[in-house]
């Protein structure tokens, strides 16, 4: 059982069938499973675009393309359960199309500007360089909420793949600054959006596979006490997530020896010309 | 287009060493015609599609060979299916009177407009690669594009369910001039053969002027429940084919259906697909094929059979004698356990295989999976989570490859109990101890992971 409600955990995955194209209905199987594991009473929820959202305590809305995610804003907007739910302190993940159209704007195919759902202070335009496609390596912000024990949540390690550029503004803040990879490319260095119990990011992965700290902390905010403060985490006990951090380092290894190698090659180049 | 001396002697320098991929990119770049030269006086059937592209290739090109007025067939069989492989294939077969291609899907439109294709089968479209190729939708536009380019045949059209073959845009019967330099007459215009079970390929093919759609199933709806015409919601009704709940999209009328081990023709009659490749998809290919196989036998003006059901039989006949392509559905025996190898590459081929394996297999046989992500295999493994892995749960699955830990953090949140072994021929290994001797086992890998254990077995 909900420790907090007394009913089980809800968890829902946004519009499948819309918003589906990489994976990251695994954020909703991520969350579930490590409710489970922790023995709290948890029900994962696939809703259609075609039926009103139900009621959930944590929402997650992945990728998607051009013309899906235009048809997932509009939906959402006109349902309007979200937005209510999260006035109530629901919890919500959107990445990459999820991440931008729960911001102010963002662009269609033709790049018209479509309204968002508002969740966050994010605009979003199309880029004009190449798509952003890679790992992506970002360090959480000083002000990043925390996770568990009040400990910052470590490096956050995705594969982005994304053409959009996206501004945060002052009613949300970045949550990360990239490392490797591109991110929100505004040229502030930033990554992905919070504000409250809503958090957006590029990083596919999914990113709460990769990123366990980072479910945790979706789960912890889910959890708290009904009428506690925003950013209120219910301590979870730990798991055994041996395999999850083997993928970790692997992921933040390659990525760095990539990087490494063109820095001793460049030494190496410049040694030489001495 | 390229003088026929510099094609020569192109040909003669690719083809040493029987035409690499390397020498045909070279080709290309001296001379960026050449897939047009090496097309001329050809016969040219392109297979392309997400899943069964080199299966359906391999099996059409079996329906073709030999056949009494067809010659020899060329194909690219090593699945370079981009332009450089193409250029190779066909230059270390300068004799060959037919080309059957495969085609990697972004190239499609390439191909049509520079090899005066005959036929055009289209089998499915579905994500696959997302960081190489483009997404679904945008690949299904250019492929209007390039369909939307062609001319009719002028060939009778097949009885379908209704009326009508194909789309609504049929033209004129026009029949320009035969190509210059073929062998045998030929109609103009190419026919396309497409699944029309698919929406998004329904979609693609809509463009072009000869359709002869067939019924050839569909595993993965995922991708394709926006309505490709309007962004509506395409539905699969129990019983009923698919169709758009906003607009008139719905599936066409076919010639053909595939029901489960036949091909039903649109005048009720029903031939017998007896292969050797397992699996019902490989049945749908093969469906295909011999609709395929009949539209270029009308089209090159080939008399075999009567032209109708016995050609369809004539044809279905012929693909018993494929056993494995390029080493996939083959079975072989390492450390005494007989091994059955088989390759996907994206969340519509595991799972066309995961059926596969509840089909033909015992469901408590070890499962060794093997995933990379090197370019060939798109560098993004986000896909593993849209596989439904909770289907292997009780099997002892072996987890390999270079991406070994992606899988088994899936596998775990799969509640699949699994260990991890580095290196496919270990992991074959390692499956083998816990096993009775003698005993199966299969294999699964996506591409460049299936690659890397033929090589080391």
């Amino acid at each position: 059982m909900n420790p907090v409600a007394g009913r089980p955990l809800v968890i829902c995955v946004v519009y499948p069938d819309l918003l589906g194209t990489y994976g990251d209905g695994g954020n909703g199987v991520v969350l579930a499973k490590r409710a489970q594991w922790r023995r709290i009473e948890v029900e994962l929820l696939y809703a259609p675009s075609d039926r009103p959202l139900p009621k959930a305590d944590i929402y997650t809305i992945g990728g998607g393309e051009d013309g899906p995610q235009v048809r997932a804003a509009t939906t959402l907007i006109e349902d309007g359960t979200l937005v209510r739910r999260v006035a109530e302190g629901a919890v919500v993940l959107g990445v990459c199309a999820g991440f931008q159209l729960i911001g102010r704007s963002f662009p269609d195919s033709a790049d018209r500007v479509c309204d968002g759902v508002g969740l966050l202070d994010l605009t979003t335009r199309k880029g004009t360089g190449r798509r952003a496609v890679g790992e992506l390596v970002a360090t959480p912000t000083a002000d990043a909420p925390r996770t568990m024990h009040g400990a910052a949540l470590p490096r956050l390690t995705g594969f982005e793949n994304h053409g959009g550029v996206s501004i945060v503004g002052p009613g949300s803040r970045p949550l990360a600054t990239v490392e490797r990879g591109i991110g929100n490319g505004g040229g502030d260095g930033s990554e992905g959006a919070w504000s409250g119990r809503v958090l957006g990011t590029y990083l596919h992965g999914p990113v709460l596979a990769r990123n366990t700290a980072l479910a945790d902390l979706l789960l912890g905010w889910a959890l708290a006490p009904e009428g506690s403060a925003l950013g209120t985490v219910t301590e979870l006990e730990g798991l055994d997530d041996d395999e999850e951090l083997a993928l970790r380092s692997e992921r933040l290894e390659a990525v760095d020896v990539q990087g490494g190698r063109g820095w001793r090659s460049m030494v190496r180049r410049v040694r030489t010309r001495r | 287009m390229a003088s026929a001396a510099t094609v020569n002697r192109l040909s003669r320098a690719l083809g040493r060493g029987s035409g690499t991929v390397a020498g045909g990119r070279i080709g290309l770049m001296v001379d960026p015609s050449l897939l047009a030269a090496l097309t001329v006086g050809r016969h040219v059937v392109l297979v392309s599609g997400t899943n069964g592209k080199t299966t359906t290739t391999r099996l059409l090109s079996a329906a073709l060979s030999g056949l009494d007025g067809m010659g020899t067939v060329v194909s690219n069989e090593t699945g370079a299916n981009m332009p450089a492989g193409h250029v190779a294939a066909l230059a270390g077969a300068p004799d060959a009177s037919v080309a059957v291609l495969e085609v990697d899907e972004g190239y499609l439109g390439r191909l049509v407009e520079e090899t005066s294709p005959e036929v055009i089968v289209l089998l499915n479209l579905s994500r696959d690669q997302l960081d190489r190729i483009a997404e679904v939708r945008m690949l299904v536009d250019r492929w209007r594009t390039a369909l939307g380019g062609l001319s009719p045949t002028g060939l009778p059209s097949l009885p379908t369910g209704s009326s009508t073959t194909g789309s609504s845009t049929t033209g004129s019967s026009t029949t320009g001039s035969s190509t210059t330099g073929s062998s045998t007459p030929r109609a103009a215009g190419a026919v396309v053969v497409a699944n029309a079970d698919d929406p998004m390929v329904a979609y693609a093919a809509a463009t072009a002027p000869e359709v002869r759609w067939v019924g050839a199933g569909q595993v993965w709806h995922d991708d394709a429940v926006g309505c490709p015409a309007c962004g509506g919601r395409i539905t699969h009704p129990a019983g009923a084919h698919w169709h758009c709940d906003q607009c008139d999209f719905a599936r066409p009328e076919v010639v053909a259906d595939v029901v489960a081990d036949e091909l039903v023709l649109a005048d009720g009659s029903r031939h017998p697909i007896r292969i050797a490749l397992p699996g019902q998809f490989n049945r749908a290919n093969a469906g295909m094929v011999a609709i395929a196989a009949v539209a270029l036998l009308e089209s090159a003006g080939v008399r075999a059979g009567d032209g109708g059901p016995a050609t369809v039989d004539l044809v279905l006949d012929r693909l018993a004698s494929v056993t494995e392509v390029a080493g996939r559905f083959s079975t072989v025996v390492h450390a005494g356990h007989p091994v059955r190898l088989l390759l996907a590459k994206n969340p519509a081929g595991w799972t066309a295989i995961f059926d596969l394996l509840e089909e033909t297999g015992d469901t408590s046989m070890p499962v060794v999976l093997s995933v990379n992500a090197r370019i060939a295999d798109g560098l993004d493994t986000s896909w593993l989570w849209d596989v439904p892995f909770e289907r292997l749960m009780g099997r002892p699955v072996v987890a390999t490859g270079d991406r070994r830990l992606d899988l088994a953090v899936r596998l775990r949140y799969a509640d699949v109990a699994h260990d991890v072994v580095d290196g496919p021929v270990a992991a074959l290994d390692h499956a083998g101890r816990a096993m009775e001797p003698g005993a199966s086992m299969e294999f699964l890998g996506n591409y460049t992971a299936f690659a890397d254990l033929r090589r080391a077995l």
